[in-house]
């Protein structure tokens, strides 16, 4: 046993309501990355916490190097070399990049205690360009890309010389490209003995880059397995607790009249040139990199930063849309990627949340018919499955993909002929996967059209009814269902150009 | 990966928009009082001057104090109170013990502040009261106890020994104590806040308290020391301001608070934590104090007085944020390129 760097036995923890982790198990050895799986809830997040001392267990031990450990707070388990790197970058975004990776560990004068700045700025200098980035230690953290702040985490992980890494999530919001990189730093520093504990939701990635998985689910811990020995769909199978017989149920739908159709889009400096047609009853798969302007397109239709040139066609006619309220009026629907930042209300609850956009449709003289918005926001709350304690909960409670159901229902609530969906599945779990793929199902079977931006080849192969892909601002391939692969759309995607000059594009 | 097309461009375009914040108020600043300057000829006078410092060294003091609670996403609405009790305390105690040293009488209004401060500290941070409630609370408090100390008396100039009447009165080497003291305030915590670990700290809890608790900052004990900081500046300031009015009443710097928050927000703290410089808010509270000698000077009707004052706060901050933004975006569209 003592060749585990960190180990946790019997691991429990409760919130108020919920018991987070019951008895989990887990361990690290020098050099390995570990990955830990499970739904979304299943206490990945509990147990990466418990380890790094930001929550106390209720019961069960922590041995760290052989020896039994308390972490009562983050700085505790950082002078045990254990370090974190959190889904989202716990960074200072008013300060500039060497303070974030210094802060509160400032390298001193040894007399006077007055942070020695030289020396702070040069070996964040030298950090970062260990990590291949050429960035200036003294660029203000707010304005970084993802990625570049993703960076600034894992330089200050690296500055506490930690033994022990963890990484919840760090790939939800990478490119392609960031990600290959993020891989190539967590096997250099594997190879050089840290024990490195790795979350995703990908589970390929897991396996591209895992030596053990772990499953978790619902608080339990339902097994370790060498990545060698086991396949993709047992562990998912361990996941959920039962076989996903099918992650992408799209249906045949019978493809009516055009809906939408872009003609020669083009906005200075993001996209030129975008032409695509919509029909009823289809699902039009925007494939492309991070950054490649499809959400910017989505944008344009929807309203929001209007293109410079080119027409939008609504049903034959030409529309006219300079703002949201116009695209709504017309009947389409954006679901925004970020959808905490754009689609949802947080601190409002679940019915407020989903009537908003037609909020007037129950006003009498300026008065909310409670009664009747409770009725719209129960119909459309179940016919997508939103699981919650009630209406009356907090959206900020809910998990993602259960936000990610809400944010559904308030714009089908809007009654929409066209829904844009960007990125539905990003950051939630399996089996809410698999619910959305089935509504979007659902959905245009019933007569919608559906335009998905989607950065998941998996996805866009197996939902879509045709494909279009994008390449810094323009259209660079089409795509039947049929004819459509994971080879022809990565090549069109990435222009088949050589990737290392092409694509500095993520900071748009 | 590092995306850094042009390295030098972007931070050299960075410390633009961080430098122009300043220089902003500055022009304003000169713009000011070439515009004054014309209506009256008396305000371009070495004793004008030497007065808006005077009247402006107070308020720097205070709104140091202030800018350390805004840095943390809080606020401190009980400095004006707290001044008005602490110099209340110490101008009793000085007029019935006229052998006390200055020296001491400013330390007692500063152990004073560490109290007050220390009270409005422990209601956010063990109290979990939002700190506008909180020093709301306070605000009344303290204000209320210095009717209830000095029973709505005066303590006026003749009570009190001329040893304490020169302690804000008396120049130090042709440079008056009050600016001095204003200075040496103004130096010290440009240096804590810079080039300590805990004055980084102050930044980094207002700038993500959630990455600071992360990064294990005790994030309540700052939030506690900057409301005992608060409390020192406003306790000292309490001493000056009864030794230079030669009196103390309580119904001094009633409203003070405002003008403390102004000269805040006019030098450019981030009203919602996380950035603000020293420098920044010294030239917010000169401005200010301009502002107000000003329009003591062009004879404006008194009713009007206060409203041309807030207009002209206003007018600093917009055109502020307008250039600062616009700054921004030109970052923005130059590292899209």
């Amino acid at each position: 046993m003592s060749d585990y760097i960190l180990e946790l036995q019997e691991i429990s923890k409760s919130f108020p309501g919920v018991q987070a982790l019951d008895g989990v198990d887990f361990n690290l050895r020098a050099g390995e990355v570990h990955a830990l799986v499970g739904e979304n809830g299943a206490g990945k997040s509990t147990l990466i916490k418990v380890v790094s001392g930001v929550h106390q267990p209720d019961a069960g031990e922590i041995q760290f190097q052989g020896r039994s450990v308390t972490f009562a707070n983050p700085l505790i388990a950082q002078q045990h070399g254990i370090a974190a790197i959190y889904q989202e970058p716990t960074l200072f975004p008013d300060l500039d990049v060497a303070e974030n990776i210094f802060m509160g560990r400032q390298p001193l004068q040894p007399v006077t205690r007055r942070i020695n700045r030289r020396q702070m700025y040069e070996e964040a200098g030298k950090l970062l360009r260990s990590l291949g980035m050429n960035l200036d230690p003294h660029t203000r953290v707010r304005g970084l890309s993802f990625a570049d702040q993703q960076m600034v985490e894992i330089a200050k992980a690296l500055s506490v010389n930690a033994q022990v890494l963890i990484m919840d999530e760090p790939t939800s919001a990478l490119t392609l490209r960031e990600v290959a990189n993020l891989f190539r730093i967590a096997r250099q520093l594997r190879d050089a003995g840290t024990a490195i504990a790795f979350i995703s939701h990908r589970l390929e990635e897991a396996f591209e880059l895992a030596d053990r998985i772990t499953v978790l689910r619902d608080g339990h811990y339902i097994g370790t397995r060498a990545v060698h020995d086991v396949t993709l769909d047992e562990v998912i199978h361990m996941m959920v607790g039962r076989t996903l017989d099918n992650m992408f149920p799209k249906q045949e739908v019978e493809q009516g009249e055009v809906m939408l159709r872009v003609d020669g889009l083009t906005k200075e400096g993001l996209f030129y040139d975008v032409s695509f047609e919509l029909h009823r009853g289809e699902i039009l798969g925007l494939a492309g990199l991070v950054g490649a302007g499809r959400t910017e397109v989505a944008r344009a239709i929807f309203g929001v930063e209007p293109a410079d040139r080119g027409i939008i066609w609504l049903n034959g006619h030409e529309a006219h849309i300079r703002s949201p309220k116009d695209a709504l009026a017309l009947g389409i629907a954006y679901l925004p990627e970020n959808r905490q930042q754009h689609g949802l209300v947080l601190p409002m609850n679940i019915t407020q949340n989903v009537t908003l956009p037609i909020l007037r449709e129950f006003a009498r003289l300026g008065w909310v018919d409670r009664v009747a918005e409770q009725r719209a926001a129960q119909s459309f709350a179940e016919r997508l499955d939103v699981r919650a304690a009630g209406l009356w909960q907090k959206v900020r409670e809910l998990s993602g993909g259960n936000q990610q159901k809400v944010v559904l229902a308030k714009w089908l609530a809007a009654r929409p002929q066209i829904l844009i969906l960007d990125e539905p599945t990003r950051g939630i779990d399996v089996g809410t996967k698999a619910a959305v793929h089935q509504l979007m199902s659902t959905l245009v079977a019933q007569g919608f059209a559906i335009l998905m931006i989607s950065s998941e080849l998996p996805e866009i192969l197996g939902m879509s009814d045709r494909i279009v892909v994008m390449y810094e601002g323009r259209v660079t391939g089409r795509f039947t269902r049929a004819e459509a692969t994971q080879e022809k759309i990565i090549a069109a995607a990435t222009a088949s150009a050589p990737i290392a000059e092409n694509t500095e594009i993520q900071c748009l | 990966m590092a995306s850094s097309t042009d390295q030098t461009s972007r931070r050299s375009l960075f410390s633009l928009v961080a430098g122009v914040r300043e220089t902003g108020i500055f022009a304003f600043i000169v713009l000011l009082i070439a515009i004054v300057s014309l209506r009256s000829p008396y305000f371009l006078t070495v004793e004008n001057f030497r007065d808006i410092l005077l009247d402006t060294a107070v308020l720097i003091i205070v709104a140091i104090g202030q800018t350390m609670v805004i840095l943390t996403r809080s606020i401190d609405l009980s400095v004006a109170s707290g001044l008005a009790l602490s110099g209340m305390v110490v101008g009793m105690t000085v007029s019935s013990h006229w052998g006390l040293p200055p020296l001491v009488a400013l330390l007692m209004g500063i152990g004073i502040g560490i109290a007050l401060g220390g009270f409005n500290g422990l209601l956010v941070t063990k109290g979990h009261v939002p700190p506008i409630i909180a020093t709301l609370g306070t605000l009344s408090i303290y204000r209320g106890l210095t009717f209830v100390v000095s029973g709505g008396a005066w303590v006026d100039a003749a009570e009190m020994p001329d040893s304490f009447k020169w302690l804000a009165r008396d120049t130090t080497l042709w440079v008056p104590n009050l600016v001095l003291f204003a200075a040496i305030v103004a130096i010290v915590f440009y240096y804590f806040l810079n080039h300590t670990r805990t004055g980084r700290e102050i930044y980094a809890v207002g700038s993500n308290p959630d990455a600071a608790r992360v990064a294990g900052i005790p994030v309540d004990r700052i939030v506690f020391l900057v409301y005992v900081l608060s409390g020192v500046l406003f306790g000292m300031a309490g001493v000056l301001w009864v030794s230079r009015y030669a009196s103390a009443q309580s119904d001094s710097a009633m409203g003070f608070e405002l003008q403390t928050v102004a000269a805040a927000v006019i030098g450019g703290v981030n009203i919602f934590g996380g950035s603000g410089t020293i420098p920044g808010v010294l030239l917010g509270s000169l401005l200010l104090g301009i502002i107000i000698n000003a329009l003591n000077l062009v004879r404006i009707s008194p009713f009007w007085k206060l409203a041309v004052q807030g207009l002209i706060i206003l007018l600093a901050v917009v055109s502020d944020v307008l250039i600062s933004r616009r700054l921004q975006r030109a970052l923005t569209l130059r590292r899209a390129g």
